[in-house]
């Protein structure tokens, strides 16, 4: 059966990306943040896991105002990196899991998750900025993917408690799968920035560290976090870390929290970086 | 207009909801349209008269023309697609977030200031009582 064996909490800035394809890392700016995710990137090469399931957010690339869909999976057998305005990253492609993602989007569907299935959908910086974070830059990505977008620029998103609740749903779709793979769950954006508007720069790191406390102890709380809460006190776009507690709900309610790091900042955003287990 | 609500009053924020999405439609569908290189180029050779192909109003293609990135903001634009004419003109996140302070900050300062632990939550959080 499919296992789950990790969640990652990650930001998913594209500058980021922008400093891994252009080498960049070892710049004054650049040093501290590549050195602070070295041991997640070292984790990772140990626990290999065969599937990761990315939960991020689109930005005007795959989907526009034409057609906004709140939860989408990708069942694709691969998705081509997106041109955002920049032309493409040259990243490799991302090999999906076509059967293991059906056989999400039929679980989470009859669990009442209306999902939105995609079968074209080019992949930004949303997706594969965490991928370069944990893996660098490889001739080929080392694990499928499977793309799960969540809207985060319409407003209304879904609620914190939604996506939690979702979380809860994924894990019982991955623990039905009857084939013997690891799963890691990716949650990705955030942490608190803004990216609009005269408050531009905005950062509340007692706000991101208080997140990233409950995320590991008691994640309920941050269910009842509201939209204007979170738009209030972790900017704008701060909101996307609503897509960390689908990761968390997919988890135990126990985990032990083997790594964090962050760090102010990366390019107008707060970086953070967590990556639970299962408490055995 | 739509009733007030309480993120209304966070300063500085334009929170892309239906009434904000509906106003700005054509013009965020005009910087979606940039993910094209082809439309890059239409948009290079003649900024207005690729303008006119897309049903904005008046004032939002002055905005645009002007990069009067506030103004975009305010007439229905979505960051993540005004970001597009940013990516069009070679402009990074620092110098977008400098230009929409309103304050004149430089980009340099822009750029400390982020160094420094970016903007305080302090005295941003509310029109209604800046002290929080």
């Amino acid at each position: 059966m499919a296992k789950i064996i990790a969640g990652v909490g990650t930001s998913h800035v594209p500058a980021i990306g922008a400093a891994v394809d252009f080498g960049k890392q070892i710049e004054p700016y650049w040093q501290p943040f590549f050195e602070g995710i070295v041991p997640a990137r070292e984790w990772i090469k140990e626990v290999k896991p065969d599937v990761c399931i990315i939960v991020y957010n689109d930005h005007a690339s795959a989907f526009s105002l034409e057609n906004i869909s709140t939860f989408s999976i990708g069942v694709a057998p691969e998705f081509q990196p997106a041109d955002e305005g920049y032309g493409p990253r040259k990243v490799p492609v991302v090999k999906g899991n076509s059967e293991f993602a059906w056989h999400i989007a039929e679980s989470l569907i009859l669990d009442e998750f209306d999902m939105t299935i995609c079968n074209e959908m080019p992949v930004d910086h949303g997706l594969t900025v965490p991928l370069s974070v944990m893996y660098d830059q490889p001739d080929a990505w080392p694990c499928e993917v499977i793309p799960f977008c969540v809207n985060v620029i319409q407003y209304p998103p879904p609620t914190a408690n939604r996506c939690y609740q979702l979380g809860k749903a994924l894990r019982k779709a991955i623990d039905s799968y009857d084939r013997d793979i690891t799963v890691a769950v990716f949650g990705t954006g955030g942490m608190s920035h803004q990216l609009q508007g005269e408050r531009a720069g905005l950062v509340n790191k007692e706000f991101d560290i208080d997140f990233l406390d409950k995320l590991v102890s008691t994640p309920e709380e941050l269910t009842k976090v509201s939209h204007t809460e979170f738009l209030r006190e972790s900017g704008s776009e701060g909101i996307e870390l609503i897509m960390w507690l689908i990761m968390r709900g997919a988890m135990d309610p126990e985990v032990e929290e083997k790594y964090r790091f962050y760090h102010i900042p990366v390019s107008n955003t707060a970086y953070g970086l967590t990556i639970l287990e299962n408490k055995a | 207009m739509r009733e007030p609500r309480d993120y209304d009053d966070i300063p500085g924020t334009y929170v892309f909801d239906g009434e904000h999405s509906r106003k700005g439609y054509h013009l965020n569908m005009f910087c979606m349209s940039l993910n094209k290189a082809e439309n890059r180029g239409r948009f290079r050779e003649s900024e207005a008269a690729y303008l006119q192909r897309f049903p904005m109003t008046e004032e939002q293609r002055q905005a645009v023309l002007e990069r009067d990135w506030l103004d975009m903001l305010r007439l229905g634009g979505n960051i993540y697609y005004t970001f597009k004419i940013a990516i069009f003109d070679g402009l990074t996140m620092q110098q977008a977030g400098a230009a929409m302070s309103g304050t004149g900050m430089s980009v340099e300062e822009f750029q400390q200031m982020m160094l420094d632990g970016g903007r305080p939550v302090k005295g941003n959080r509310s029109k209604a009582d800046k002290s929080k």
